[in-house]
């Protein structure tokens, strides 16, 4: 099995990941901050058009570009995330004190393994973070050996945006540094997964022990230039 | 002897994570004030710091030709890696956490409790926008949670609580309590001062009221150093 190479058969490769996405779809996008943040691909999304979305990362947009971007269109009804409020956040806070967006606020920790749960095809877990807190609010409670946690349902994502640092072309991917963030998790959660990467490198050329990502996750890949697609 | 600034909050608890774990430990110490803890770590401390966003053996701040943009702390500020440094994603950095893996966490607080409930995530003002990021993973998960933060606030009330009134991070959580004016032993016991710096014990119990301080384990107090 290979993953697709998106090479740009009309628009650009970004363009060629995006194309079919559904209105009401749930978008899980990587990064932390800009590290790992698939902006190509969020700008792709924004220029397919699909609206009503529920948008899952680990925040709300830095500045103008990329997810903030996304979220200016005001195609995006929900957002998903740990630490929405930023320095840079503005788009994200203007929307959200007019009432424009809808917001669930989900510990990163809780984030991160509800994703991870969706990926595992895990049922629910029980987690003690936020127990006593005002996110607790409405969750089932269970004490289990004299520990109080929150049950947590998986997240699941119609299609996942990340960005990796090397893909092979059978979609096993290498991340870069702290940029691995999301990535890995959100690439086990959605029905599609869709990765821009800085370069593919013929099958055979990863370190089999260094892959990240299997590419079992990975649908379609989005390298940076053409010649990276060599 | 004076209020301790922000440098000797923290050089007092890098003092402490090495006093008290001679062997090394994995830290995690959460934005803003309490990144100054790694400044005043000795090269041999046997520290190794960890990041939430998914790395172990952070090093210090990067400048210039070293920064990064792939390699950013939780504050998201390049940083630099140490030899034998490990990069993994957010399920497993939060795995390691919640699974108590780490030894200390330093965090920062709008408030602390007498019985060690943290508040440090959403001041509750109707128009505050909530974001937790990390915060309630890390107050429940290493194996002891200190916080570092001013005792007072900007209108004079004490930080250190009978009862939290900001929103809750967690319950019962915190170990200790670094201040400018001293070092706080919380939990079930109630709070007792450890360390008290640069004011009168009578006038801090008088400040702090009506929290009962429990002064039975002061170990350094005014002017003795």
């Amino acid at each position: 099995m290979t993953a697709r190479i998106c090479t740009g058969t009309g628009g650009t490769g970004y363009d060629e990941a995006v194309a079919g996405t559904a209105d009401g779809s749930t978008v899980l996008v990587g990064g932390f901050g800009m590290a790992g943040m698939p902006v190509e691909l969020v700008d792709a999304l924004i220029r397919q058009g699909a609206g009503d979305l529920t948008i899952v990362s680990n925040n709300a947009g830095n500045g103008d570009t990329g997810l903030a971007a996304l979220l200016a269109t005001g195609r995006v009804r929900r957002i998903v995330c740990s630490f929405p409020r930023q320095a840079d956040s503005w788009v994200f806070d203007d929307l959200y004190r007019s009432g424009r967006i809808e917001l669930e606020v989900v510990p990163q920790g809780n984030l991160a393994e509800r994703l991870r749960a969706a990926g595992a095809g895990i049922g629910a877990f029980y987690s003690p973070t936020a127990v006593g807190t005002p996110l607790a609010e409405g969750k089932e409670v269970r004490e289990i050996d004299g520990r109080t946690y929150l049950l947590e349902y998986p997240i699941h994502g119609d299609l996942a945006l990340i960005k990796a640092h090397t893909a092979d072309r059978m979609g096993n991917l290498v991340y870069r540094k702290t940029a691995r963030n999301f990535g890995p998790v959100m690439a086990t959660a959605a029905r599609t997964v869709a990765v821009q990467v800085d370069r593919v490198v013929d099958t055979g050329t990863l370190d089999p022990e260094s892959v990240v990502t299997p590419g079992v996750y990975v649908d379609r890949i989005v390298p940076a230039t053409q010649e990276a697609a060599a | 002897m004076s209020a301790r600034t922000k440098d000797d909050i923290a050089a007092a608890i890098a003092r402490d994570i090495t006093a008290e774990h001679p062997d090394g430990a994995y830290v995690n110490l959460g934005i803003g004030q309490p990144t100054l803890v790694a400044d005043h770590l000795p090269h041999d401390s046997g520290v190794v710091l960890h990041t939430e966003n998914g790395m172990l053996a952070m090093g210090p701040a990067a400048h210039g030709d070293d920064i990064d943009p792939d390699l950013i702390n939780a504050g998201k500020i390049p940083v630099t890696e140490l030899p034998g440094a490990a990069y993994f994603h957010q399920a497993d950095s939060f795995a390691m956490m919640r699974g108590g893996h780490l030894d200390v966490c330093v965090l920062g607080a709008f408030q602390v409790s007498a019985g060690g409930d943290l508040a440090n995530w959403h001041t509750g003002a109707p128009d505050a926008i909530p974001a937790v990021g990390g915060a309630m993973d890390l107050a429940i998960g290493a194996k002891r949670v200190w916080v570092m933060m001013t005792l007072f606030d900007k209108q004079g009330a004490s930080k250190l609580v009978p009862t939290c009134t900001y929103p809750l991070t967690g319950v019962g959580c915190i170990e200790r309590v670094y201040t400018d004016l001293g070092t706080f032993a919380v939990g079930p016991s109630g709070v007792h001062a450890l360390e008290i710096n640069g004011i009168d014990i009578d006038d801090l119990v008088e400040r702090m009221a009506p929290l009962e301080l429990h002064l039975d384990r002061v170990v350094r107090a005014g002017g003795d150093r």
